[in-house]
């Protein structure tokens, strides 16, 4: 069973990665659950979606503390929040795109300070990239989600991989033709970005 | 076969509904229920509508139902509430076609006011109620309502929930079927519930009652499955899924697919067959209730929580005695990150306008502008139920008119009530109506931002379009409310914040009622033209905070680290910003300008001032 933890603010693309990741499993063979949650809490507020796929019938679309093999992360902030869902020796891979909540707009609360630092500190294994210039690299900063799902492509190995043309053929389900272009490059910047993720295939 | 595909159980409920042969289907959004119907729209077979309210859709869904056709409608679990008069009576009548209500609770409370459990209705309305737990079973178990439906001449409510309805699994397809179509058969004492006629129909519900908990006693949507007997699970919908993943093989389950009416034999035979015996649902102890009632000391609410949603972790600790793991946390209390009205989004304009009005009470409504509720703009004192804004300010102006204290004038000057185009239809009209015939003098502020928002963009009566897209006839919202008897009706732009502050100081003074309709499309609508991201000029502004405190997401202190506001100087988020330019009419030195590169992205913690 492998599962992902999406987190990111509403608005971002969390729900849309999820969905990519999810038909690439199902072209891999897997059944797969996705949590997602519509509404108010898509109003700029802290999303999470979790993906969860195996060989054999997945139950529930949730996970709980400490069940996620990877986290992706679309801000840190939401990074710092979600680290509770990592699964011992699982990876957080964080985009460090900065998006302050209102509270800190109104300045009742400071947005932390080294939060990729501070996330190393609890033993959590952890790699930060600038995913957001690397969508705008690719045609629009919409794509960062993309980005982080070609980072996760690179990053399965083993028993957990997925074929690079089963997320390729995910990838042109789910986007439309006229933005597909875009959306592929966005997708091979972050599947180049693997060089960085070291020892991070070892799972 | 087709193959397998990835759907929401919200999809697999219309793909249910599509292979039943539906014909009809007539809904209100409302989170977590909204896709259910717009996939219906999708099937050039079913006639889908968008319907006013819950209870015009249930009961379009009930005349197709006697007219013949498969017919099904979806609602949220508060958006039963509003339907609940025609189902009740709906009982009684049963059906012609199959009539399959779909409804949608949300444990959790993820996007509603309240955490209702719907299973009570399915109790008081005497109506057979089915819940799936996972998209495959949507697809499923409508199909199998519908059928059931027209065996047992009953309307079939589905229960859903929102991990029901909004995870995705997998589904197979299958073919349409097609149902041999029926005539309308004229039958009054079956459809005209008047005294005499609804005596006989409710001795043929308690019949059919009765022979609907036969059916559940041998039905297979109610299964067991033995592993493990020293401990026994009742359990049903999402609930099924959280505690067999937490418990795997070291338990046996009745998953019980009828949640009404619960068998009695079964449920006793399960719970003698094993050690050991809990009732996992969440919410209300509806099925625990029905245990205990036959005698059975099941485990149940003594151990879980009735309030919001259940994890496999917290079952594993309850039932296997196995604490959580031990996992990394933050080392500092983090921000909360509440949602908040969008970047762009017009009724940020309204609410900085009534801002300005110190001691205002503001009777708030259902839709994204109930986040003006929390900081910086907090402009909401109450906020209830569908179109309960415009009642609630015409309650305050009477209970002053009766106190003394203040007269009701005064009060009235005192209060608006705000709500969007969608929930005015919905059910604000007729507040409306009531304020003008019982002589009030409320100011009403209609938000029309040409959409239904929050659910996620549809189309109501008030947008001139249908559910298909298709062009149709527009409600005049001006000549809608002048013909309820309001002379003073104003429309204004939000964002004109002179007029429209002038508009609302004169429509409070006014001793008559009033609507200003503030108009201006959702800033996520594709139509709406964007303009680049604007900018602020340092050297021009003079770090007053106005532009933060209208509580725009894409602006915010340059260095955030400090949650000093005063002396702070502001920054537009290139990547948030929607280029409404509101912040640019909000500043008094002229410091923020339009689509001038380049922009700011931030990324990390503590970049520089």
């Amino acid at each position: 069973m492998t599962n992902v933890l999406i987190a990111g603010v509403g608005g971002q693309g969390a729900l849309f990665a999820g969905r990519v990741l999810g038909r690439a499993a199902i072209q891999a063979g897997c059944d797969v659950k996705i949590s997602e949650v519509h509404g108010m809490s898509q109003r700029g507020g802290s999303v999470e979606t979790v993906v969860r796929f195996d060989r054999e019938k997945v139950h529930s679309p949730l996970i709980d503390k400490g069940g996620a093999d990877f986290i992706l992360a679309l801000e840190l902030l939401e990074a710092y929040r979600s680290i509770g869902y990592l699964k011992n020796g699982g990876w957080l891979i964080a985009s460090t795109q900065r998006i302050d909540p209102m509270p800190v707009i109104t300045g009742v609360a400071s947005y932390p300070a080294d939060i990729v630092e501070k996330l190393t500190k609890t033993g959590a294994r952890v790699k930060a990239l600038d995913a957001l210039s690397l969508a705008i690299e690719s045609g629009g900063a919409k794509m960062a989600n993309v980005v982080l799902i070609g980072v996760l492509a690179g990053a399965l190995a083993g028993d957990l991989a997925i074929a690079k043309e089963d997320w390729l053929t995910a990838l042109r389900q789910a986007v439309p033709e006229k933005l597909l272009a875009m959306n592929l490059k966005a997708f091979e910047l972050g599947h180049n970005w693997r060089e960085n993720l070291g020892e991070i295939q070892t799972i | 076969m087709s193959p397998k595909t990835l759907m929401l159980g919200n999809e697999a409920v219309a793909r249910g509904a599509y292979e039943a042969g539906a014909a009809v289907a007539s809904a209100y959004p409302g989170t977590p229920s909204t896709e259910i119907t717009e996939n219906l729209a999708k099937y050039g077979e079913i006639f889908t509508e968008w319907a006013p309210n819950e209870k015009v859709a249930l009961e379009v869904s009930l005349g197709a139902s006697i007219g013949g056709a498969r017919a099904i409608c979806a609602m949220k679990h508060v958006g039963l509430n509003v339907a609940a008069d025609p189902l009740f009576t709906a009982s009684y009548t049963g059906v012609g076609g199959g009539l399959v209500i779909c409804v949608a609770d949300d444990q959790g409370m993820h996007s509603s006011q309240n955490e209702q459990d719907s299973r009570q209705y399915a109790r008081a309305s005497k109506i057979l109620m089915l819940e799936p737990s996972d998209s495959a079973e949507c697809k499923q178990f409508v199909k199998r309502a519908f059928a059931l439906s027209e065996q047992f001449d009953t309307p079939a409510l589905l229960r859903l929930c929102t991990r029901v309805s909004h995870s995705r699994g997998l589904v197979e397809m299958e073919e349409r079927e097609k149902p041999a179509p029926k005539e309308y058969v004229k039958n009054p004492g079956k459809y005209v519930m008047m005294p005499a006629m609804a005596r006989a129909r409710r001795v043929a519900v308690e019949e059919r009652t009765r022979a609907l908990r036969e059916f559940a006693e041998t039905t297979e949507l109610n299964v067991v499955e033995y592993y493990d007997r020293s401990i026994g699970i009742i359990s049903a919908g999402i609930a099924y899924e959280y505690v067999k993943e937490a418990l795997g093989e070291k338990a046996s389950y009745l998953k019980l697919g009828v949640i009404y009416p619960l068998p009695a034999r079964k449920i006793k035979e399960f719970f003698e067959s094993v050690r050991v015996c809990y009732v996992m649902e969440e919410l209300d102890p509806f099925i625990e209730e029905h245990c205990r009632a036959l005698g059975l000391a099941v485990i149940g609410k003594d151990q879980f929580s009735a309030i919001g949603e259940y994890t496999a972790a917290q079952i594993r600790e309850t039932v296997l005695g196995q604490p959580p793991d031990q996992t990394p946390a933050a080392s500092e209390p983090l921000p909360a990150r509440p949602p908040v009205m969008c970047a762009g989004c017009p009724h940020r304009g309204v609410f900085y306008a009534l801002k300005q009005f110190p001691g205002l009470t503001v009777m708030g409504d259902i839709g994204c502008y109930t986040l003006a509720a929390l900081p910086p703009l907090q402009m909401m004192d109450a906020c209830v139920c569908m179109g309960a804004s415009i009642g609630m300010a015409h309650g305050m102006e009477k209970a002053a008119e009766s106190s003394g204290q203040l007269s009701g004038r005064e009060r009235a000057a005192k209060t608006v009530a705000v709500l969007g185009d969608s929930t005015f239809i919905h059910s604000g009209i007729t507040g409306l109506i009531d304020v003008v015939y019982n002589k009030g003098t409320s100011t009403v502020i209609i938000l029309d931002n040409s959409i239904t928002g929050m659910t996620g963009h549809q189309e109501n009566p008030a947008t001139g379009y249908t559910i298909k897209g298709e062009p149709t006839r527009q409600v005049d919202l001006q000549k809608l409310c002048e013909a309820a008897g309001v002379d003073r009706v104003t429309t204004v732009d939000p964002f004109d914040l002179d007029t429209l502050r002038k508009t609302i100081k004169e429509e409070l003074a006014a001793a008559e009622p009033s609507v200003i309709i503030a108009k201006r499309p959702c800033a996520l609508l594709k139509k709406v033209k964007r303009e680049g991201p604007y900018r602020i000029d340092a050297d021009k502004c003079l770090r007053c905070g106005s532009c933060l405190r209208i509580g725009c997401p894409a602006i915010t202190k340059a260095n955030a680290l400090t949650t000093a506001t005063a002396g702070a100087l502001p920054a537009i988020d290139l990547t948030q910003c929607a280029g409404c330019g509101y912040c640019a009419r909000v500043c008094k030195a002229g410091a923020i300008a339009g689509a001038m590169a380049p922009a700011v992205t931030r990324t990390g913690g503590g970049d520089p001032a």
